[in-house]
């Protein structure tokens, strides 16, 4: 697959570089797990391939051999050599063919599957891209045009006539309503800092990234300080450093910090969070342990339909 | 039995927490603690994290309960026993320090009101313990630095720290493995790569690890490189 023109951001991703966080490796990863996987169910890929993660602007891609794409997350306007195709279904591209991403409708990323999946060399047992630490992906940088990546073998080429998939979250269009658990430090705050953090809303500042979104909205007080022993920073955390702003750690997040930690978005969420780009607004909302797993095992169910329909 | 406490962080992940103090012996213990979880197998279990003093524990809840994940836990952090130290032999480091590798070399003395030659001396002294690993791939947190040479980091970081610098921050000191911004006064640099994916072993320190550094020449720096 020849890359014509890259797009804003455009990272190769697989499921994240797990297992390494303890040597000071951050996971990576798509920002919105539930698309990345959806996409790769669609063309018949093991639900961890490694695929493109597109940013805002999309890319220009051509392809050298007969392959079954589909493309989740964000919804843009696709053309093959001239010709609309739809999101979320899979269709077949042949040698040759061409793909070009216009408009941007709703949503801040797309995943593109290649069936057989980018089939660039792992480093540390994972394709996910690292921009800081350079690693994975393509040189561990975002792609540039000229990029030619390797696609591994698939176990299917061509498409069956399949009607698009609906979306298995709705794509959060410039705003969401984020659900969090308490914790891990939310006893470093004030008594109402909780009731503070729901009135928000909170806008997603332009310095946000794949590390992290930086939030404007209203002020968290500490109780105890805004310094903590440096501990580990798992994903969808909300850091709070002395400005009392937080920090929605995102996919590309380091693996520790020092800054107290509110509270941190319940798994099912990341999913909208991913949609979110600078300018964006969350409201955040408490809900219970059960709420979090009801709401992953509904996306769960929603995921494993398609996996069974498509292997 | 070692004092300390579950909270969870969100639904995929649960921290072990010990006594709230940077400390070698509670350093140990969080050490300990993950080792004892990685070796235990749990299922569901995708990462396990040391750091000062807790341990983070990363699951998949659509594997694993959480409340059954915590029990376990609780079992192994309240039986696992620091090794005996040195298990491993110390890590050495070569270090060439001061002059354009070492630039914050001259403030750090003038910090510590020593000649330069004394602040490598006391730096060169110690053996550090890798409290834990963090920032960036292979950046290990070391301490604790004798207080005479322990000066603050600057107020505002450089922009572009070059690999393998070794710096000073409070108490703390460590190696770059990465060009990074960094704000650690900078006080040597050695041709070792802490951190090097080529390697089968990529990270040179782990948590826990002794660590020493040696001076060494600006000649034989140049031929390491």
């Amino acid at each position: 697959m020849l890359v014509i023109r890259p797009g804003m951001l455009t990272t190769v991703q697989d499921a994240g570089r797990w297992g390494f966080q303890s040597s000071g490796v951050p996971v990576a990863g798509p920002m919105d797990p539930v698309s990345h996987r959806l996409a790769n169910a669609l063309v018949g890929n093991s639900r961890d391939a490694a695929l493109l993660e597109i940013t805002l602007l999309g890319p220009d891609l051509e392809f050298h051999d007969e392959r079954l794409v589909a493309v989740t997350g964000a919804e843009f306007d696709l053309a093959l050599d001239g010709h609309p195709v739809p999101s979320y279904a899979p269709f077949t591209v042949a040698a040759g063919s061409r793909l070009r991403f216009g408009a941007r409708r709703i949503g801040a990323r797309a995943y593109l599957a290649v069936s057989g999946g980018i089939n660039v060399p792992p480093t540390l047992g994972s394709r996910s891209t690292h921009l800081v630490s350079a690693m994975g992906g393509v040189d561990g940088r975002a792609l540039i045009a000229g990029d030619r990546l390797p696609l591994g073998h698939p176990k299917r080429v061509q498409g069956t006539a399949l009607a698009p998939q609906a979306a298995i979250v709705a794509l959060s269009d410039r705003r969401a309503t984020i659900r969090v658990l308490p914790g891990p430090q939310v006893e470093y705050f004030a008594q109402r800092a909780l009731d503070v953090l729901q009135s928000g809303p909170y806008v997603i500042a332009r310095n946000s990234d794949r590390m992290g979104f930086r939030l404007e909205g209203p002020r968290l007080t500490h109780a105890r300080g805004a310094d903590i022993i440096s501990d580990a920073t798992p994903l969808g955390v909300l850091q709070v450093p002395a400005s009392g702003q937080p920090i929605l750690l995102m996919a590309d997040r380091q693996t520790t910090g020092g800054y107290p930690k509110i509270a941190t978005v319940i798994a099912a969420d990341m999913t909208s969070a991913g949609q979110l780009g600078p300018g964006d607004a969350i409201t955040f909302q408490v809900c219970t342990p059960h709420d979090a797993l009801t709401a992953l095992i509904a996306q769960e169910r929603a995921l494993m339909a398609v996996e069974e329909r498509r292997s | 039995m070692n004092a300390f406490r579950i909270v969870p962080a969100g639904d995929s992940a649960l921290i072990v927490e010990f006594e709230e103090r940077i400390d070698p012996d509670v350093n140990a213990k969080a050490i300990a603690c993950a080792e004892a979880i990685q070796a235990a197998h749990l299922a569901g279990v995708r990462d396990v994290v040391p750091t000062y003093r807790s341990v983070a524990v990363y699951f998949d809840p659509l594997r694993t309960d959480g409340d059954a994940l915590s029990a376990c836990l609780e079992r192994e952090a309240g039986q696992s026993m620091p090794t005996a130290a040195a298990a491993r032999a110390p890590v050495r480091i070569p270090v060439c320090y001061g002059g354009e590798l070492g630039p914050d070399l001259t403030g750090v003395a003038s910090f510590a009101r020593m000649p330069e030659a004394d602040v490598v001396r006391i730096h060169t002294s110690g053996t550090y313990r890798v409290f834990m690993l963090g920032f960036v791939p292979g950046f290990a947190y070391l301490g604790i630095v004798d207080q005479r040479i322990a000066m603050p980091r600057h107020a505002s970081p450089r922009v572009r720290v070059p690999i393998g610098s070794v710096g000073i921050a409070g108490v703390q000191t460590g190696v770059y493995p990465a060009e990074t911004p960094g704000g650690w006064q900078l006080i040597g640099r050695t041709p070792v790569k802490p951190f090097d994916t080529a390697r089968e072993d990529p990270c040179l320190m782990k948590a826990g690890d002794a660590v020493q550094f040696y001076s060494i020449e600006r000649g034989e720096f140049d031929q390491w490189m």
